[in-house]
């Protein structure tokens, strides 16, 4: 980073991931997903060419939400699903700042829903990291709006009857220009998209599969143990062909408009007859976002689609300068006197 | 022919018709030409909830309200003296509202037969003993409208639209107001349709001529220009003077300014105007709701900006959660609450006073906010300046309390200069040195440190912070201090505010203690009493947490304290529990303005006989 002293030299820092290490205790459980995806943000940070005091992390209410506390930057632990509400405000009034939000399923899709939306529709320049451990862990165990269907929990004994969400189809939906998925435990992964996810212009949206050992162990075993893994995790790659399988020996294909696995073993099909991946189509994304719904397919990971579109901080910026261009800069006796005004003289 | 002049001390016009009649767009042009010619003045439009409510019927009716003096008044008066009803529904409603010996101005051409029964009619009561007390003059104003405009190129529609012009004209000739500000508007308004604008110009001048010509209007009237203290004037709402209170403060303070809201009545046309003044670095939020325009508020706060939210009582309720953060996080931020009929969607459009008990403790938890009431539509300008000036000073939420009569009424506003305006300090912490979130200076307030300062790298949020480190903390001991401290900090402003002030003598018989929008009533109404001899002094609060330090003081001087409120009785019981002394109430929650005369009776009851 640059720090300009003085005389008018510019210094360069270099962070390390410590730098970015509060001074507090970090106390969530042992074996909690959440301190692998603290380590990869601490460990991302200093790639970015932003000073320290630039970063903002702000966060509502969960387990998730106490990541704040435990980053030396600038910290606003809110309260339950504002996260964004608070956070578009800050970026707003001072672009300039690096905004993060870490949110959890409860807080962003539940309790925050609708700010959540309205922040990727607007393309606030925010960085959302949603921790989706499919549970509420901080109030000890009830389902949350990402849990699957007949889900056992201490406040449904008898099972869920509520759908859950998919939060990638939500975050397309609701026109986000950003939208990922990774794990938490798949480290380098997570820091590629991470780095991706700081630079972009406009809302970033990342779902990360993390595990609570507490209240929902291993609801992500499927996709992150050795033997299983290959199988069922999709890496998603811009212009690569859709591949998977221990031995890359899977792939998908587009049957019509249907999309089909398919294996590469046994002749009929090869790599030319895959589909492959294009992260700036939208028509793409949404579809690939139905595969971890889909019997038989596996789970896409990485960037489902990327878009540019112009930050809303940025056109408000713009706004108040072609204002000013057009009326100057304000005068407050002006404004004051403006309309229909009258005087009355002593007499 | 010249007809004569006959000269008033002051008048009380209403203008009713459809909603769709341009009753307010009417009122407002006059209440504008009437500011020009140099009357005091005072305003209350009134108008349905419903966008368009169905044509012709009672609850579709809409109304403005104008007393305009060659005095000074406070209120826009209990009873006018015209009544212009351009429809019978019109008539209906607002019949019972006018003075004996009223005149009503009644559109002939509106009382057919359906229109008769839509408002509730059985047959047309021009003419009969039902008006019997009033002095109507009946004028077709629709056709007269149609005759002049004839050729105009219009479609009858677009024609019959400009009847409203026409009943302008004709009470500008009536109460000699010149046609010449409201024929300027008309350009600039219609600019870009030159057919409508010549049409809506002609129907004005229609009238006018109208009223010289027909043997209909014996007289005409004057209004002698009022004797207001020197300087520039403006006429001005409540919801215009906040935008521009808010907007002040932020240049005096040199920060920008941030207003997060969602739309609700009564308080949009705030964001409405602060939306326009981009050019002042203000900038302007529309929400997703209220919870967010609270959050972005908080947020925008954090990062260094006059950070303002406005609301009305629904979206106050929705916000509380967020102000308890404000309170926690001691940040600065003005709450615009600007009051409605309530419970629930309530009387969306009309005025009420019900929401001082839930701003001052309507939040979970010890959440201490001061609380400060504008008096008048221009004293709007000079409270928000001043929650602004609170807020920024003490680190700390403020709940600015208008309400809807005073945020769509209007009166004459002696524009201040900026240079004369109070200096509002800011100082943003830089240095690292010694640096704790949560120290204090003498007014027990915490350190203003923006995210981008280097080395000031803090977390700040909702759980219990540490005395002076501001680090998370259960710790009992800590967690008393700390609601103390928050608490003291709000009671500590009492130290710089205003001492409270008593109109009339400061002892006696009789205090009215009132706050908010009631105050033009209330004083104008304590005014005829002591007149009429009445030992009768006022207090009017302004600041309502904390209250004014002498406030104590100024009640036991009184034999009886009596609290008018349009609520049941929020502002009594706050003094009862603050001050242990009995208190007489009055309470009507009609939706409008106390009326002057019933709060004058209610008084002399008070007094018991006593003079
Ligand atoms: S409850 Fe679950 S999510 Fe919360 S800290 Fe413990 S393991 Fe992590």
């Amino acid at each position: 980073m640059d720090t300009t002293k003085g005389n008018g030299d510019v210094q360069t820092k270099k962070y390390t991931a410590k730098d970015f290490a509060s001074d507090q205790d970090v106390r969530w459980c042992p074996g909690c997903g959440d301190y692998s995806i603290l380590a990869q943000v601490q460990r991302i940070l200093p790639e970015l060419d932003t000073p320290k005091e630039k970063h903002v992390f702000i966060s509502g209410i969960g387990c998730s939400s106490r990541f704040p506390y435990y980053m030396d930057a600038y910290g606003v632990h809110g309260i339950h699903g504002r996260a964004p509400a608070i956070a578009s405000g800050v970026k707003t009034a001072n672009p300039e700042l690096n905004v993060w939000v870490v949110s959890g399923d409860g807080d962003a899709l539940s309790i925050g829903g609708n700010h959540l939306i309205h922040s990727l529709r607007r393309n606030i320049g925010l960085k959302i990291l949603m921790f989706n451990n499919r549970i509420y862990g901080l109030t000890k165990g009830q389902y949350s709006p990402t849990s699957e269907l007949g889900k056992k929990t201490k406040s449904t004994p008898f099972g869920t009857i509520d759908y859950p969400f998919n939060p990638v189809q939500l975050a397309l939906g609701a026109e986000g220009t950003f939208v990922a998925r990774c794990l938490d435990r798949d480290p380098k992964h997570l820091q590629q998209v991470l780095l991706r996810a700081a630079r972009h212009e406009g809302t970033s949206f990342i779902e990360i599969y993390q595990n609570c050992n507490v209240f929902n162990d291993g609801a992500f075993l499927q996709l992150t143990e050795k033997e299983t893994k290959p199988d069922n995790v999709l890496y998603l790659e811009h212009g690569k062909p859709l591949v998977f399988g221990k031995d890359n020996d899977k792939g998908v294909r587009l049957n019509g408009f249907t999309p089909e696995v398919v294996s590469l073993k046994d002749g009929k099909y090869g790599m030319s007859d895959l589909l492959v991946y294009d992260e700036t189509s939208f028509d793409l994304a949404v579809l690939l976002a139905t595969f971890s719904d889909r019997q038989g397919f596996p789970t896409p990971i990485g960037v489902f689609f990327q878009t540019e579109r112009k930050a809303y901080e940025d056109m408000m910026v713009k706004q108040i300068e072609d204002v000013k261009k057009k009326r100057g800069e304000g005068d407050l006796d002006k404004l004051l006197r403006s309309g229909n005004t009258w005087v009355v003289s002593s007499n | 022919m010249s007809k004569t002049i006959e000269t008033l001390d002051d008048v009380v016009i209403r203008f009713a018709g459809d909603s769709g009649d341009g009753m307010q767009l009417t009122g407002t042009q006059f209440t504008n030409t009437t500011a020009l010619v140099g009357n005091d003045l005072s305003t209350l439009p009134d108008y349905p909830a419903e966008i368009r409510a169905p044509a012709g019927t009672l609850f579709g009716v809409s109304s403005f309200q104008l007393h305009f003096s060659s005095w000074d008044i406070l209120t826009p008066g209990d009873h006018p003296d015209v009544l212009v009803a351009m429809n019978p529904a019109a008539l209906k409603v607002h019949l019972k509202d006018l003075k004996k010996g009223g005149v009503i101005i009644a559109n002939t051409d509106a009382f057919d037969d359906k229109n008769l029964s839509l408002a509730g009619y059985e047959g047309s009561p021009l003419g009969t003993e039902a008006l019997s007390n009033y002095q109507v003059i009946e004028v077709p104003i629709t056709k007269l409208t149609l005759n002049a405009l004839q050729g105009s190129g219009l479609s009858q529609k677009e024609m019959v639209r400009c009847k409203n012009f026409f009943a302008l004209g004709l009470m500008y000739w009536m109460y000699s107001r010149p046609v010449e500000p409201t024929e300027k508007w008309i350009k600039e308004k219609f600019g870009k349709e030159p057919e409508i604008a010549a049409a809506n110009d002609k129907a004005l001048k229609a009238g006018y001529y109208y009223g010289e010509s027909t043997e209909a209007f014996a007289a005409r009237f004057e209004v002698k220009p009022a004797q207001l203290k020197p300087g520039l004037y403006r006429n001005i709402t409540g919801n215009e003077a906040t935008a521009l209170g808010v907007v002040a403060a932020a240049e005096k303070a040199g920060i920008p300014l941030y207003y997060a809201s969602y739309p609700i009545t009564p308080a949009s046309d705030i964001l409405h105007n602060l939306s326009a003044y981009k050019n002042f670095d203000v900038k302007t939020y529309q929400a997703e709701d209220e919870i967010a325009a609270a959050g972005a508020a908080v947020g925008a706060a954090y990062a260094g900006n006059l950070a303002v939210t406005g609301t009305s009582g629904p979206g106050a309720a929705l916000k509380s959660e967020t102000i308890s953060l404000a309170v926690m996080l001691e940040l600065p931020l003005v709450i615009v609450d600007v009051q409605r009929g309530g419970p629930s969607t309530g009387l969306p459009t009309k005025t009420e006073q019900s929401d001082l008990m839930f701003v001052t403790y309507g939040r979970h938890g010890e959440a201490p906010a001061p609380v400060i009431a504008a008096a008048t539509p221009a004293d709007c300008f000079h409270m928000a300046y001043e929650a602004a000036r609170i807020a920024v000073k003490y680190m700390t939420p403020v709940y600015l309390l208008t309400d809807g009569y005073l945020a769509n009424g209007s009166e004459p506003w002696l524009v201040p200069a900026a240079k004369e305006l109070q200096e509002i300090p800011v100082h943003f912490r830089t240095d690292p040195e010694n640096f704790h979130p949560y120290a204090r200076n003498e007014n027990n307030v915490r350190p203003w440190a923006l995210p981008g300062t280097p080395g000031l790298e803090h977390r700040i949020g909702g759980l219990e912070k540490a005395n002076i480190s501001g680090n998370v903390s259960y710790d009992p001991d800590n967690h008393d201090f700390m609601v103390h401290l928050r608490a003291e900090k709000v009671k500590g402003i009492e130290k710089d505010i205003p001492l409270q002030e008593v109109y009339g003598e400061q002892s006696g018989e009789l205090l009215v203690v009132s706050w908010g929008g009631t105050y033009g009533t209330i004083r104008s109404t304590v005014d005829r009493m002591r007149k009429n001899g009445y030992k009768v002094s006022h207090a009017h609060l302004r600041y309502l947490n904390p209250f004014p330090r002498n406030l104590g003081e100024v009640l036991k001087n009184f034999k009886t304290i009596f609290v008018p409120e349009i609520n049941l009785g929020q502002l009594a019981k706050l003094i009862r529990a603050e001050f242990l002394i009995p208190v007489v109430q009055f309470n009507k929650v009609r939706g409008l303005p106390i009326r002057s005369a019933e709060l004058e009776q209610a008084i002399k009851d008070a007094l018991g006989g006593a003079k």
